[in-house]
């Protein structure tokens, strides 16, 4: 089993999309799944294991799968279609735009390797999938943290009627969050409190938030940490209200490209608003990133622990 | 320097689809892991394109008078390295970077990265599209260089391979040779089973191309067939479909139950490594 992210010496849940899945459509029979030439590599083979007549292998052809999605929706059933992040958001685009979206079809789309969880340099490096699905009007996008949260948004987005966008974490998936913790689909959760700095963040990038909190907590600074997961639509409200409180610096942590992804979308929520704190931007940068190892990478470009903590210690000197 | 085909022609094609092997086993023990029952089994295709075929400068990469070769399943980037180097286009000292941070040699094929590496293949079904495109401008241009697009089984399964397949035939690319490595493997399992693209040859020859099926790993079989697709006449596309055996020359990795990324473990490229040379060709 690939994982798409170093677990670092934390506990891990293996496949947990997969088996959210399969135990979910023991329930419900109107859930099928779909993939193109990558069942293996995002979890899914474990619902096609259990279910292996909801299964349906459409070869490498992301367009058709895709398609194929919308026309299992049409007729009644609930698609669950999974490929990398990269490809539906660049070869099938069209699809998830008109075949899906535009009809407001029951489809979920989960995609494994978001942001920069592969080596391998652009062709698998889905830096601006945010970017190009905020811009569907009706597609909810989904950026959960861990394990734990793959495991509850599989559930929340089965029950949301209407397409969904959902970034996979696939393999050994990092277990960060609490036996307590509740993802609602549209909410944002305060999972710290801090006096210094506010950190909101989405996707795995909470993980890195939390663990940087800990770390700044040693130097006395006080680091909140507000999660997003639900991308779009954003909770406006909790983000607004969480900025506007006590002057704190705000950082927007995310596992994307800086332009057109969340951190630019709280940016956008804000101001429309009038609030106006002192803004910064955990993002990677507006550029075609480099194949090599993971931690490497993220150093590099400003995702590894270290260099969030070295950028928010700086920003707040 | 005519755009010698290979540098020291005098080395037969069963030693250089040995070397190509042996190449590729070095890289994939530099990091672990790599394609390689993808390298090994298109080492005979890469011998006799590189070695038979193409027309090339190794210490000019752009000369304007090459064949062009288009790499369009990027994760086979080891197998291309391992030819690039027999060729002489990069150096045997460049095995150990394979890989390696911020080295010329990724582990998925990038033209900005690599001498020799035309294009970038990452993201499949771009190769044959993009051959359409150069085949269309060298013609332009009076050139009567060839384009070579190598790719897979599992390609077959993207609409833009068949959208390209069309244009070509329907722009009577005969400067075009379509290089199908069928290994009867993609990611989910054999192509067979996961979106079969039977009967291939029958595909092809419905799109308007001149086709041809052979033994990928028959050396003999694939000079007769390179042959063929250059001296033929129609104004056509051409295509070889190479039926391939993954892992082909590793007895113990041949055995292995087939996936689409094959683990070897540490112990086991020294031991590859000792059986690829207790089987050198002479
Ligand atoms: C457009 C696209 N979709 C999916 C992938 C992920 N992927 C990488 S290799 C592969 C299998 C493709 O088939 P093939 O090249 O025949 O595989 P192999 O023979 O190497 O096993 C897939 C699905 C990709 N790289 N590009
Ligand atoms: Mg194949």
């Amino acid at each position: 089993m690939i994982a798409s992210l170093d677990a670092e010496g934390r506990p891990t849940i293996a496949a947990p999309f997969g088996h959210a899945l399969a135990d979910l459509a023991c329930e419900r029979p109107a859930i099928v799944g779909l993939s193109a030439d990558l069942a293996k590599y995002t979890d899914l083979d474990v619902f096609a294991r259990a279910h292996p007549d909801r299964f349906y292998q459409m070869g490498m052809a992301e367009q058709a799968l895709l398609a194929a999605a919308a026309g299992l929706a049409r007729e009644g059933f609930q698609p669950f279609a999974t490929t990398y992040a990269v490809f539906a958001a660049r070869r099938a685009y069209d699809f998830v735009c008109l075949a899906i979206a535009e009809e407001k079809l029951d489809v979920k789309i989960v995609c494994a390797l978001p942001g920069l969880t592969s080596g391998y340099g652009p062709s698998h490096q889905a830096t601006d999938d945010l970017a190009i699905f905020r811009a569907v009007p009706g597609l909810t996008i989904v950026d959960p943290c861990d394990a734990v949260e793959i495991g509850q948004a599989t559930r929340a987005i089965a029950d949301h009627p209407g397409p969904v966008y959902m970034r996979l974490l696939r393999g050994q998936v990092p277990r960060v969050l609490g036996d307590d913790y509740r993802f609602e689909l549209g909410k944002a959760k305060m999972l710290r409190q801090g006096a210094d700095v506010l950190i909101v963040s989405t996707g795995f990038m909470t993980m890195r938030a939390l663990d940087a909190a800990d770390r700044l907590a040693a130097d006395r600074i006080g680091a909140a940490v507000l999660h997003v997961p639900t991308v779009k639509p954003l909770d406006t409200a909790a983000i607004v209200e969480a900025c506007s409180a006590g002057g704190r610096l705000v950082v927007t942590a995310e596992n994307h490209g800086i332009t057109g992804g969340f951190g630019e979308a709280v940016a956008a929520v804000l101001l429309r608003a009038g609030v106006t704190p002192v803004f910064r931007q955990i993002a990677l940068p507006d550029a075609f990133l480099d194949a090599g190892a993971l931690p490497t990478l993220h150093d590099r470009y400003g995702i590894s622990l270290r260099a969030v903590v070295a950028r928010i210690r700086a920003w707040l000197a | 320097m005519s755009g010698t085909p290979h540098a020291g022609s005098n080395v037969g094609l069963p030693l250089r689809a040995w070397r190509i092997r042996r190449h590729a086993l070095r890289m994939g023990q530099v990091q672990g892991q790599g394609y390689i029952g993808q390298a090994l089994g298109v080492a005979d295709l890469l011998a006799v394109t590189w070695f038979h075929a193409l027309r090339y400068r190794p210490t000019e990469p752009d000369w304007e008078e090459r064949d062009r070769f288009l790499l369009s399943i990027g994760h086979y980037a080891i197998a291309l390295y391992a030819a690039l180097i027999e060729a002489g286009v990069l150096a045997e000292e460049e095995i150990a970077t394979y890989g390696v941070d911020d080295s010329r040699l990724p582990m998925s094929g990038m033209a900005s990265c690599t001498p020799g590496m035309e294009i970038s293949g990452g993201s499949l079904g771009h190769g044959l599209g993009i051959a359409v495109g150069m085949g269309l401008g060298l013609k332009r241009k009076n050139s009567p260089s060839l384009v070579y697009n190598l790719m897979s089984d599992g390609e077959l399964g993207e609409g833009s391979t068949w959208e390209a397949a069309m244009a070509a035939a329907h722009h009577r690319l005969d400067n075009l040779i379509a290089l199908v490595d069928f290994n009867d493997q993609q990611a989910d399992g054999p192509s067979t089973a996961t979106l079969s693209a039977e009967p291939v040859d029958a595909k092809w020859a419905a799109f308007g191309w001149h086709v041809q099926r052979v033994d990928g790993n028959d050396l003999d079989a694939l000079v007769d067939a390179f042959d063929e697709a250059r001296a033929v006449t129609e104004p056509r596309p051409r295509v070889i479909v190479c039926d391939t055996r993954m892992c082909k020359g590793v007895p113990f990795l041949e055995a292995r139950e087939r996936t689409h990324f094959i683990r070897v473990e540490p112990d086991e490229w020294g031991q590859a490594l000792d059986l690829l040379d207790a089987a050198m060709p002479s």
